[in-house]
């Protein structure tokens, strides 16, 4: 068993790596919508370093959202889905070490890239460090819902639209957690209580996304 | 003890017992709202502080109630379709949540015509219990957009089911990460059950409008549950049989 997460894992890094320009897309997306929100809020700068906290999140949010959506395309279209369910092997394991190296392959880059994009809106500096923080332990959560999603809304016609109205009310208590923690820096408070909020809610979608994932896949393709 | 409720795993015999309910339950519903609307609308005394403006609680509150009600219904059913696989369950899936969503939408509306007199706004994004409510709409639409989408109305269900079971986990969170805000939704009036901060001329008839309400649920689940069973079966023997007979 944990030779086929190792593998499976290694396999999603491969992957990864040979089409690496692919690990950028998040990254456009979210400097492109940056931009948009930045040239909808007007040029002046106060009232966009007021609302940057919520602005960077809510990016974060969209580009890790869109990360995930086709997530299970590849195995649905390729049949590998169909011999990861029959191989005798737990699926949820499986689902644990291909989610395991999407939330690391989505997470790192956006959370990397992040505090370009907070000097680009004014964030205080003040609020760099918790935007990292809380992006590191949110961002996962937001891969991990958003392939349960992926998952019930495989091979659906048109699933889009109805992939964004699956995932994204489960999405709400990270961004509010998220998005708290960055302004309660901004503002000098302590963010601990946030963050370990972030970490709980990480914790759960780790134990709960993947036998939700399978339990989703297996009700869906049957 | 088990054999009482064997008629759930069966269409037909769901379908023979609801028909003998149905007309019962149809009937307490529209005498107890009926009833409620009057001993609240008229009969109750006005608020001090709110004047007449409060009676609108009398239909948000219990449509507030349901709306959770039926989350938990439709969650229930979910498990039973994914662990048994029961045909009738599957049907309730979809069901609870459109008549959930309604109920949702009813709670949501008039809260904020109460709001408007009463805090000054329609909308108070602060407020834990009006955006979880609107979190718990959009459940349900995920729920029937996602249940429309598959055509095979088993699998359709048991995908349902699983979103369902999802957003029982998610509710309560969303609940309490916007409850850290300062809230201006003032003190729940009934979950007191030791001291409820509302008078007994007051509470009674909210309580007795509730059960009207969950009357109301019952008997509009049946329903839809049954005829989403006959357009199942339609082509099986005993689905023409019980529409002749």
């Amino acid at each position: 068993m944990a030779r086929a997460f190792a593998a499976l894992f290694m396999r999603e890094w491969r992957l990864a790596w040979r089409a690496r320009a692919r690990l950028l897309q998040p990254l456009a997306f979210a400097a492109l919508a940056t931009l948009l929100l930045a040239l909808g809020m007007g040029p002046e700068p106060e009232p966009l370093a007021a609302a940057a906290p919520s602005l960077l999140w809510a990016v974060a949010l969209l580009a890790a959202f869109l990360a995930s959506s086709g997530l299970f395309r590849a195995e649905f279209e390729d049949g590998g889905l169909e011999l990861w369910r029959t191989c005798g092997l737990p699926l949820a394991w499986l689902l644990l070490a291909k989610l395991a190296a999407h939330a690391l392959l989505v997470s790192a880059p956006l959370a990397l890239a992040s505090p370009l994009l907070a000097v680009w809106l004014g964030l205080p500096a003040a609020g760099i460090g918790a935007l990292l923080a809380s992006l590191a332990l949110g961002l996962p959560v937001l891969c991990w819902v958003g392939a349960l999603a992926a998952a019930l809304t495989l091979g659906l016609p048109r699933g889009g639209l109805l992939l964004a109205l699956v995932a994204l009310p489960l999405y709400v208590p990270v961004l509010v957690f998220g998005s708290a923690s960055v302004h309660a820096a901004v503002a000098g408070l302590p963010t601990a209580g946030p963050l370990t909020l972030l970490a709980a809610l990480g914790l759960l979608a780790l134990c709960l996304a993947p036998p939700a994932a399978a339990a989703a896949l297996r009700a869906g393709q049957d | 003890m088990l054999t009482r409720y064997l008629f759930l795993a069966s269409p037909p015999a769901f379908c023979a017992r609801a028909g003998r309910w149905l007309p019962w339950l149809w009937t307490l519903a529209a005498l107890g709202l009926a009833a409620g609307l009057v001993w609240g609308l008229a009969l109750a005394p006005p608020d001090y502080q709110q004047g007449e403006a409060y009676r609108i609680i009398y239909v948000h509150v219990p449509a507030a109630w349901l709306s959770l009600l039926a989350y938990l219904a439709m969650a229930a059913a979910g498990a039973a379709a994914l662990i048994w696989h029961l045909k009738v369950a599957e049907a309730a899936v979809a069901e609870c949540a459109a008549l959930g969503a309604s109920f949702t939408a009813v709670a949501l509306a008039t809260g904020m015509l109460w709001g408007k007199p009463m805090w000054g706004t329609w909308w108070q994004w602060g407020d834990a219990r009006l955006v979880s409510e609107l979190v718990l709409l959009f459940l349900y639409l995920g729920v029937l957009g996602l249940h429309n989408a598959i055509a095979e109305p088993r699998r359709a269900a048991r995908v349902a089911a699983v979103l369902a079971l999802a957003g029982v986990v998610n509710v309560p969170i969303v609940h309490y990460s916007v409850e850290w805000w300062n809230t201006l939704h003032q003190g729940a009036t009934v979950s007191k059950f030791a001291a409820p901060s509302a008078h007994p001329s007051m509470l009674w008839p909210l309580l007795f409008m509730g059960a009207a309400f969950a009357l109301y649920f019952a008997a509009a689940l049946l329903a839809r549950v049954r005829a989403a069973l006959l357009e199942r079966e339609a082509d099986r023997g005993w689905a023409a049989e019980f529409l002749d007979g």
